[in-house]
């Protein structure tokens, strides 16, 4: 009974997908203190700070309200308190000449496989959408660290593309040097991973002698894992809507066994659970919608949606977001056709499109890729902007309290030395929740200290390099970072995560 | 090919075949390496007689030129005829008939230079291996040549050239002696039309220990290791001693057929001539400290011309680098740190190091073709992290030009260069600039290409 309490629970509320594991997630949290020295790690920055922020005098990119020159913004317990000129703060508050500086929201990445532990994939299965992203998190993933650096703050982490329904998704914000705990995106919807193509259907996978492809092979073995799945979901909530229907005057019943493949499912029909789709060609994007249409759900995303470009139209009218690569092509065959005009395409056709990384080493430059796209296809500055701001905040659902400068608003946000459209500029600052998680400045006085204790560690016995010469090899401490410039997604030809 | 594979005895005895070869030359007083000479010629003579209409004479007005290798010109005019750049600055003859081309308010540029990718040697990069020419079998490979497989007609020609770079280095990769890189100038309907310089240097992967970096790399150095590591050394050390005995004994029979023995005619050793004389550089790929320092103390040994490839810790060799002359074509400004414990911006930073110490370098994508538009944007970034603008310019235009020899030719505004010139709206490092205008080879280029064409198809489709 108690079981059946949980589970009617699950079913009846919209809950934080933190809040439905708490308990596991207890158990599974890293010490924020564990952590590695490695990258600057924030000890000092990343404490709670509290109190207030005043940055003055810098150009405010709002996104939402326009471009505002010579302007101040004040941080108040974490939150936007004033944007405006000639703003003042308590006599304790940390005061920053922004002078000349550009000021724009944190960015938000909204396709990343960052800080998710070991495999992004788990491949077995067609359908894995009883695993969960949040079970795997590693707060000490130092390319957090290399993220804010970049003036991003959030992430929605993605379960890998390998199957036709995925894993579920995490939505977070970088609190690099905190704990685990403090990482999930307070009230973000749950998400999951849907993926079609090539990586479902194991194209580029080679197969080991002996061992058997896992269904399915072809774009119609795609479609058909996805009706077969969502058709069981529909029995499967049927079955429980009669034993509740009947257990109201028959108390005696059993309740049907509990599916957890197909709860997240059933969460995604009632449209608690948002469905973002991997997806390259024009014709699988249109036979998403068909079966999203076909059982009453939508899509919340379309993620690299490279030929989005045309079929913006019908991706428009199903209410869909798009999630895509600034110009990334080439790299496989359904890449071929990807053009790097596809955002600007689909935001004409009134299409919610964000610019997203898919890799930890493009998530530090996610200003560069939303620049490029006022060059292909000519969208304005604030349009490019909401590409990596605004849009993707949408996509997540947590359009309420970051993607925008706005009064009322999380402090998350960062201080550029130019305008952030611009190659040449880079990031000073950047808060989340109006703490300072990396600051240039505090990055360059911890550098000498860092230096002296990788000279320690490397001058220590066990490390020693077997010859002379060249630097001595460093030993993995603990996990491999999964430092890579693939693209995760669809790092093929050596094994790439999100298979 | 099938030579580079010869069992090793072949390879002992034809060396010990040669060594008596050179002996005997050494008898005969060797003044003039004229066949070596011949060669050299050959492999650099230029574009084939061009298929497509010539190039005319275009008169551009008004804007800012940015010469590279001078100060910039405001309100400048710049001539372009017979392929050429013809003149250049505010007070120029003006051939009649010119066309003319009004750029007030906009900036010219040379065309960019990649001195690193593979382009037109591979389509796409997984599950369509038919479209992959980047890599041979075997590790010695040095008559491999990228020239000959560089197709005209990939898609990612026209995409990367309406984004500003006009020219650049394709290479082959894999082996220890990859092949020979091509340098390329964008337009043209042959591969001959494309290589300006077919043969333009040899490519080395030098032998490490490891594969590749940060813990997997480091964790693999054990003696074993080191020791095959050193044993391809010497092959590679073997194998280049025989081309510069081939070479002596080539140019020994030429001189003297009567009294000098022929020597059989070797591809592979004939194609190493050029390096191992120091007439053409070597492109040596090494990113860690201690296999630049092997590199570059290799080349010395063997009396090469190294330009170090990749270079992601150069910036800690850069005091030795630039006591040794050595450039650096750097290709990881958009790489992730090589160390979890590297400061963030360690790799964004190293255009900036290297400058400040002196030593000569080029920024590259070291792409595969689709993404070397990217080249002016990387550059851009290394100005956020330190390095003039001026230099992030000459870093993918003039310096790459020079390492590869062909700054007679390429990698500025002057008059006398080949007429590569992008018209641009706003800094050519800003990816929100437009080319507006493009010539390569004085031939005006038409901004279009695979991606233009697909937006033209779908844009409108509601």
């Amino acid at each position: 009974m108690r079981r059946l309490t949980a589970l009617a629970i699950c079913l009846a509320l919209t809950l934080s997908w933190w809040g439905a594991s708490g308990a596991r997630a207890q158990q599974t949290q890293r010490s924020g203190g564990a952590q590695r020295s490695g990258g600057a790690a924030t000890t000092t920055t990343a404490a709670a700070q509290g109190g207030e922020t005043l940055i003055k005098g810098a150009t405010v990119l709002t996104v939402t309200k326009g471009r505002l020159e010579n302007t101040d913004v004040l941080i108040r317990n974490g939150k936007i308190a004033g944007v405006g000129p000639g703003l003042r703060a308590g006599a304790s508050a940390r005061v920053i000449d922004a002078a000349g500086k550009f000021v724009m929201p944190g960015i938000i990445d909204a396709h990343s496989h960052a800080m998710i532990d070991g495999s992004v994939n788990e491949c077995t299965l067609s359908v894995t959408s009883m695993t969960r992203v949040q079970d795997v998190l590693n707060p000490t993933d130092v390319n957090l660290y290399r993220h804010l650096a970049g003036g991003v703050t959030s992430l929605l982490l993605l379960h890998g593309s390998c199957n036709a329904i995925g894993g579920q998704s995490a939505t977070v914000k970088i609190k690099y040097g905190r704990p685990l705990a403090e990482f999930p995106f307070p009230g973000a919807p749950p998400g999951i991973k849907f993926a079609l193509g090539e990586n479902p259907k194991r194209t580029n996978q080679p197969t080991a002698p002996g061992q058997q492809r896992r269904y399915p092979a072809t774009r119609m073995g795609v479609e058909e894992v996805i009706r077969q799945a969502f058709t069981r979901a529909r029995d499967y909530r049927a079955a429980w809507d009669e034993y509740r229907a009947a257990s109201r005057t028959n108390k005696s019943l059993f309740p049907p066994r509990r599916d957890l493949q197909l709860e997240p499912l059933v969460e995604i029909l009632e449209g608690k659970r948002y469905v973002h789709a991997h997806s390259y060609r024009a014709d699988e994007i249109l036979m998403l919608i068909g079966i999203a249409d076909e059982f009453g759900f939508k899509i919340r995303t379309f993620q690299h949606v490279l030929e989005g470009y045309k079929v913006a139209g019908e991706i428009a009218r199903h209410g869909a977001g798009a999630s895509s690569f600034a110009d990334f092509w080439s790299y496989k065959m359904e890449a071929y056709d990807a053009i790097p005009y596809n955002a600007a395409i689909m935001t004409r056709h009134g299409v919610n499109v964000s610019i997203n990384s898919d890799s930890s080493e493009r998530a530090r430059r996610l200003n560069v890729d939303a620049a490029k796209m006022m060059k292909y296809g000519g969208l304005t500055e604030e349009e490019a902007l909401k590409l990596i701001t605004w849009n993707p905040a949408w996509q997540l659902g947590i359009q309420e309290r970051v993607g925008s400068i706005e009064v009322g608003k999380d402090a998350d946000l960062a201080i550029w030395t130019g305008h952030p459209l611009s190659t040449m500029s880079r990031v000073e600052t950047t808060f989340v929740d109006g703490d300072i998680f990396f600051d240039r400045n505090l990055d360059f006085a911890r550098r000498n200290a860092l230096e002296g204790e990788r000279k320690a560690l490397e001058g220590a016995e066990p490390n020693r390099a077997p010859t002379q010469g060249g630097t001595p090899p460093t030993a993995p401490r603990g996990r491999p970072s999964r430092a890579s410039d693939a693209h995760d997604d669809d790092q093929i030809i050596d094994g790439g995560d999100d298979q | 090919m099938t030579t580079t594979h010869a069992p090793r005895l072949l390879r002992r005895t034809r060396a010990g075949r040669l060594a008596l070869i050179a002996l005997s030359a050494a008898l005969v007083v060797v003044v003039l390496p004229t066949l070596a000479r011949d060669a050299r010629a050959q492999d650099t003579v230029g574009p084939a007689p061009s298929e497509m209409a010539p190039p005319g004479a275009f008169v551009i007005r008004g804007a800012r030129i940015v010469t590279v290798s001078g100060p910039d010109i405001e309100n400048g005019t710049l001539v372009l005829r017979n392929g050429r750049i013809e003149a250049v600055g505010t007070n120029v003859n003006v051939p009649a008939g010119a066309t003319e081309i009004d750029a007030r308010g906009l900036l010219v540029y040379p065309g960019l230079i990649d001195a690193e990718t593979n382009l037109g040697l591979g389509e796409i990069s997984s599950g369509a291996p038919g479209t992959l020419d980047t890599t041979e079998l075997g590790d010695m490979n040095p008559n491999a040549q990228a020239w000959v497989a560089v197709n005209p007609h990939t898609s990612h020609l026209e995409v990367t050239r309406v984004a500003g770079v006009t020219s650049v280095v394709s290479m082959p990769q894999g082996g220890v002696v990859s092949g020979q890189a091509a340098f390329l100038n964008l337009a043209g309907t042959t591969q001959r039309e494309l290589a300006i310089v077919p043969t333009v240097a040899l490519v080395i992967d030098y032998p490490r220990v490891g594969g590749g970096f940060g813990f997997g790399g480091g964790a693999a150095v054990t003696p074993e290791a080191l020791t095959a590591r050193d044993r391809r050394v010497d092959e590679l050390r073997r194998m280049l001693r025989d081309a510069e005995a081939y070479g002596r004994a080539a140019d020994a029979y030429r001189r003297d057929p009567k009294a000098v023995p022929r020597p059989d005619t070797d591809l592979v050793l004939a194609a190493l001539v050029p390096y191992v004389r120091g007439e053409r550089p070597v492109m040596f790929r090494a990113d860690r400290e201690r296999d630049i320092r092997a590199a570059v103390g290799f080349a010395e040994e063997m009396k090469l011309r190294p330009v170090v490839v990749g270079g992601s810790e150069a910036w800690k060799v850069a005091t030795f680098l630039k006591e040794k002359n050595v450039p650096v074509i750097f290709d990881a400004m958009w790489g992730l740190p090589l160390r979890e414990d590297d400061p963030y911006d360690t790799l964004y930073e190293s255009p900036a190091k290297l400058q400040q110490a002196g030593v000569r370098f080029a920024i590259s994508t070291g792409d595969g073709g689709a993404h070397v538009r990217d080249l002016p944007f990387q550059a851009g970034m290394a100005v956020a992290f330190g390095l003039p603008k001026d230099e992030a310019l000459k870093s993918i235009t003039l310096y790459p030009a020079q390492m590869m020899g062909v700054a007679d030719r390429v990698g500025s505004i002057e008059a006398g260069k080949l007429a590569n010139i992008v018209v641009t709206d706003g800094d050519i490092l800003d990816a929100r600039t437009n080319v507006r205008h493009l010539f390569i080879g004085g031939r005006q280029i038409p901004l279009v290409s695979r991606h233009t064409v697909l937006y033209e198809q779908s844009k409108d489709r509601p």
